[in-house]
């Protein structure tokens, strides 16, 4: 094997121009990644980093964490075919961890202020959506 | 640290100590991590580089495990020291190639290496001798522990740790061990070991990792996938794989013995031979024979306080230290002939190899040997 390194200008010259042959994403994650990502049609630009679809074409690797958020649908279908499941399932940070027990009072909470609701006993539900009130900035500094 | 102090001491990996170390050679974990809304730095400018580069560093610096480290910027390192780090694994070949903006920082004793800026911010390897997966990840598992207090790492509920290439995210963590499989070579039995290690979606690579070729028939295998499982389970699952080929091995040495005696004396005293006396050699030569000596030693055909040599000559003979130790550029050809002599050298005192010593009592090392009448 015999490794040519082109720039942009050399490889049109040397008719190295195949659109495939540049799918990089391809190479590294399997036939299809690079559609794959293209399919999920979200958004085709990170907001944070302004990294687009066609740079992961491209390089097979994105641009900052953000972009897991902003082509979320694409990468999820490709997550799924290269791992052995969707959702991590090992170490927590633990500023996470803190979150994660934020999260799981506010689910409580949420619960409680439905019965609360249903049962008319406004007293507890209004002390209940205080409550929440501040978990919820809690989370959002936490965050 | 000095880049020479470094040279001089080999790395605790290097003096193969380890549990199983006949078979496994090395046994390295890295977990890869990223700062919230930073560019990855392979998409992030010169400048977001050395900012991302000027927040880690120092926080790598000041951890307890980092006493007098080796830390020097990718930049202030020649191309013929940063191929040295290569060859000992202490950085990657994708990190070698980078310059302004990247870094890397490494213990005294070489077991902990810190690369900043290579694919991912921030990726931590722990490199231990023989088999110990388990020590190597206990270690970088503390360092990224007291990191993620001083660093905001990219880290989403649902994926875990986010890196730039979708095949690390979750867990970040990649764990691979170094497999010295002659046996199973010689007996043709590698490619059915490869196949089966890779159904199970464990990887198989050559001695420099992804892309490369397999030399002194020795080969990396390592975890796939790092999404839906715990670190834990991909560590034991890649242990009890390990285990198996490490039987497989022996067993194949042990066949060879009983079945193909011809074949194998006929290996190692060529492989002797060629050592011994050869004024010219290229580093896959040497590699492929130095890791017939090494069965040799193995089987007890030669003396096993002379493992070490051996051991070392595997590094010792690399590209990258052959120059390093002369301290001058030398050309292929140059190479070549430096580094028979150093071998024909260090083979000096090497006794013939003896042959009844194996028929007698065929040393199987780590695994209880096979009863044949």
């Amino acid at each position: 094997m015999q490794k040519v390194n082109l720039c942009e200008g050399c490889s049109k010259e040397k008719g190295v121009q195949d659109p495939t042959g540049f799918a990089l994403a391809d190479l590294l994650l399997g036939i299809g990644a690079a559609e794959e990502i293209e399919k999920g049609g979200s958004s085709t630009r990170c907001p944070v980093c302004g990294f687009t679809q066609a740079d992961f074409k491209k390089t097979g690797r994105l641009g900052c964490s953000s972009c897991y958020v902003a082509f979320a649908e694409g990468l999820n279908s490709l997550l799924k075919a290269m791992h052995k499941g969707t959702a991590h399932v090992g170490k927590l940070p633990s500023r996470a961890q803190k979150t994660l027990a934020l999260s799981d009072r506010m689910k409580t909470l949420t619960e409680d202020l439905r019965k609360a609701v249903q049962e008319e006993n406004y007293e507890t539900a209004a002390a209940l959506r205080d409550e929440i009130k501040q978990l919820e900035s809690q989370l959002a500094g936490s965050k | 640290m000095k880049f020479q102090n470094l040279m001089a001491s080999t790395g605790e990996w290097l003096r193969g100590e380890g549990p199983h170390h006949q078979v496994v050679v090395s046994s390295r974990v890295r977990l890869a991590r990223n700062l919230r809304n930073r560019a990855f730095p392979g998409w992030a400018k010169k400048a977001e580089r050395t900012i991302i580069l000027e927040l880690i560093k120092p926080r790598v610096e000041e951890l307890p495990e980092m006493q007098e480290p080796f830390s020097e910027l990718l930049q202030d390192l020649s191309a013929l020291e940063k191929q040295v780090l290569v060859e000992r694994h202490l950085i990657s070949r994708e990190h070698a190639a980078k310059s302004v903006g990247s870094a890397v920082i490494m213990n005294r004793k070489q077991t902990l290496s810190v690369m900043v800026n290579e694919e991912d911010h921030l990726r931590m390897q722990s490199i231990r001798s023989g088999l110990q997966l388990r020590q190597a990840f206990k270690l970088v598992d503390k360092v990224d522990s007291a990191l993620e207090g001083k660093l905001d790492f990219a880290y989403d509920t649902k994926l875990g740790y986010l890196t730039a290439c979708p095949t690390n995210v979750g867990t970040g963590m990649r764990a691979s061990a170094m497999l010295h499989l002659p046996g199973l070579v010689l007996s043709d039995l590698i490619n059915q070991v490869i196949q089966a290690v890779n159904k199970i979606g464990l990887a198989v690579r050559g001695l420099y990792g992804e892309g490369t070729e397999a030399m002194g028939n020795l080969f990396q295998i390592s975890n796939q996938t790092t999404l839906g499982e715990k670190e834990e389970e991909i560590i034991s699952r890649l242990n009890k794989v390990i285990e198996t080929i490490i039987e497989k091995e022996q067993d194949a040495r042990q066949v060879l013995i009983q079945k193909r005696p011809n074949t194998l004396w006929d290996q190692i005293g060529r492989a002797y031979g060629l050592l011994t006396y050869a004024h010219a050699m290229t580093s896959k030569e040497a590699l492929n024979l130095l890791s017939v000596v090494k069965l040799g030693i193995d089987l007890g055909a030669f003396p096993e306080d002379k493992r070490l040599g051996i051991d070392q000559l595997f590094i010792e003979t690399q590209p990258a230290h052959l120059q390093k130790s002369t301290q001058q550029k030398l050309n292929a050809e140059e190479r070549d002939h430096f580094r028979a002599q150093i071998i024909r050298e260090r083979l000096k005192s090497f006794p013939k190899p003896d042959i009844s010593k194996v028929a007698r009592e065929p040393e199987t090392g780590d695994s209880e040997p096979e009863k044949h009448e």
